[in-house]
């Protein structure tokens, strides 16, 4: 396993383009701490939206992982060319003459896409831990650890889109046009979800109830928009005399389907690569 | 013997197109095999299948004793086909490297190997910034990295030019002094004979012969003969039991041999018969001449 990700190490770090995009989404992500800084004045009032409870635990873990899982399109541009420039490159047939099995390449490409998404967990977790510790109005331990499912859940979601990514790249064997259809899959997730809410099942939750499995969907499902649940917007709603009941939690069988989608993904990558001639 | 490499029967489909029918032949150590076949003809789609890049339709191939997987097998086993596949952002250094880690060897051989095919001044230099000739080089230095028990080489002078094709023969024939097996593919018959003891001769996927390349054909060779007096060369060849066919062309006189006959034999026959020779050479086929002897035997 080690040498496996050795491999695939050796193959990124020495592209210039591969580094300059990993290296700016993680800079991107310590960028939510600039949000702190935004401030602006409101009918006279001074408002910062540092003190607007965003910053607060727990809420911080659901907050960043929402907003850091946005910038995941910047690895996912990484993961698609690392996989399709095999195929345009060719090193992909050298690589597998060189004694390398199909089996390995396609777990040495999971095993990237893990550490990637891994390696973005822990560093979404120590920058939010620095952000929530200078900004949170509770900073008991109790409270400060709480919550931290949406983590587990970011991991997930980002292990899944990248798994679906790397499937894309095996699919398509041309980065632009994997990402191409990326964008495209997502459309017909919309539209297909969109035709089943208001054309087949109207008045009834069975649309969300299929919608739920879709792999973009379900992927999004799994940490779901945090600024409904900011005090200062749930207050707004009740004075508009309308209030919000959404459930923001984290669910077993969301992330058994997501699971479900990067075992398929996977296995599908490798299903492909074993039936195709180089 | 040692048998490196076995085929049994391997077939390749591609829709309704046959590239490999039913080929079987196999690879004994320390000969140097040359496949021969015209373009197309499915020498590539063959070694495309036994390493691993291309499946089979239906047959069997088996590495050393068969008792590994074939990706195991092929870390012993050093191979090229068709163009130089490498990372083109990496220097060659760097991509030797990543080929050691996938053949888990020790890199210490890197220098050794870029060295022997004449790239290690260029060893820090990206791949992209390669010649065509250099980039081939690079890629049987990349294939001996792990010392290997079969070379395979598939067209490695396709497309180069002519110092650099002689550069790749030079490191050929002397990878082949130093006991490695060799495999190469090409259809430059030239290039076969110059550096291969044993052909695998294969048309339309079909295998015509596989075996040493002096007995590819039942022949004794000819003899071209000049004389002053030519048609009483003509009688006396005519007349001889050993001769079949006799062509004249020119002042020149070609008799083909049907049973072994020695030059001095041939003399002393043609002498006390009383005809003196002014020209007198014997000459076995050239490999293209038995080639084409081959293919168009087959074909009709």
């Amino acid at each position: 396993m080690l040498r496996l990700l050795n491999i695939e190490y050796h193959k990124l770090r020495y592209s210039k383009s591969s580094k300059v995009l990993i290296a700016t989404y993680f800079i991107l992500i310590t960028f939510i701490a600039l949000i702190a800084s935004i401030e602006f004045k409101f009918g006279g009032v001074q408002f910062r939206v540092a003190d607007q409870g965003i910053f607060n635990f727990p809420y911080i873990w659901h907050f960043n992982s929402y907003i850091a899982a946005i910038l995941k399109l910047f690895l996912a541009i990484v993961i698609v060319s690392m996989v399709s420039n095999e195929y345009s490159n060719r090193t992909i047939k050298q690589n597998l003459i060189d004694g390398l099995s199909k089996k390995e390449f396609i777990f040495s490409k999971f095993l990237t896409v893990v550490s990637f998404a891994f390696f973005s967990t822990i560093f979404l977790f120590v920058v939010s831990l620095i952000l929530g510790l200078s900004f949170s109005d509770y900073t008991e331990f109790s409270i400060i650890f709480s919550d931290l499912e949406y983590l587990l859940a970011y991991f997930i979601k980002l292990t899944g889109f990248f798994a679906f990514c790397m499937f894309l790249g095996i699919l398509v064997k041309r980065s632009a046009f994997a990402l191409g259809f990326l964008f495209v899959w997502w459309i017909l997730e919309s539209i297909a979800r969109g035709v089943m809410e208001y054309k087949l099942f109207r008045d009834s939750n069975i649309a969300e109830n299929i919608a739920q499995f879709f792999p973009l969907e379900s992927m999004s499902l799994l940490v779901k928009e945090p600024f409904s649940r900011l005090n200062i917007i749930q207050s707004a709603a009740t004075q508009l005399g309308s209030e919000f009941s959404k459930d923001y939690g984290v669910y077993w069988y969301q992330l058994l389907i997501v699971m479900a989608w990067i075992a398929i993904f996977v296995y599908l990558s490798y299903f492909l690569l074993k039936k195709r001639d180089l | 013997m040692n048998t490196i490499l076995r085929l049994n029967n391997l077939t390749k489909k591609f829709g309704p197109v046959t590239a490999v029918k039913d080929l079987s032949f196999s690879i004994e150590k320390g000969n140097v095999y040359g496949i021969l076949g015209p373009n197309g003809s499915g020498k590539s789609t063959t070694l495309g299948i036994v390493l691993n890049v291309v499946n089979k339709t239906s047959g069997d191939f088996q590495w050393f004793d068969g008792t590994q997987s074939t990706h195991e097998a092929l870390k012993k086993v050093g191979a090229i086909i068709e163009r130089p596949n490498f990372y083109p952002y990496m220097t060659a250094a760097q991509n030797l490297k990543l080929v050691c880690k996938i053949k888990n060897v020790s890199p210490d051989k890197i220098d050794e190997k870029l060295d022997l095919v004449g790239l290690l001044d260029r060893k820090d230099s990206k791949f992209r910034t390669f010649s065509l000739g250099m980039k081939q080089r690079l890629a049987i230095g990349s294939a001996l990295l792990n010392d290997p028990e079969i070379l395979i080489l598939d067209e490695p002078t396709n497309g180069l030019d002519p110092q650099g094709i002689h550069q790749i023969r030079e490191i050929i024939t002397r990878i082949a002094a130093d006991g490695t097996t060799i495999l190469l593919a090409s259809h430059l018959l030239d290039e076969v004979e110059k550096v291969c003891t044993h052909v695998v001769i294969i048309r339309k996927g079909e295998k015509l012969y596989s075996g040493p390349v002096d007995q590819m054909n039942a022949s004794f060779g000819f003899f071209e003969l000049k004389a002053a007096n030519e048609e009483k060369l003509l009688a006396l060849l005519h007349a001889h039991p050993a001769f079949g066919k006799v062509i004249q062309k020119g002042e020149i006189i070609t008799a083909f041999l049907e049973e072994p006959l020695e030059p001095e034999a041939l003399n002393t026959y043609l002498f006390e018969k009383g005809l003196t020779l002014s020209q007198l050479v014997k000459r076995k086929e050239s490999l293209e001449e038995q080639f084409l002897l081959l293919t168009n035997e087959m074909s009709v």
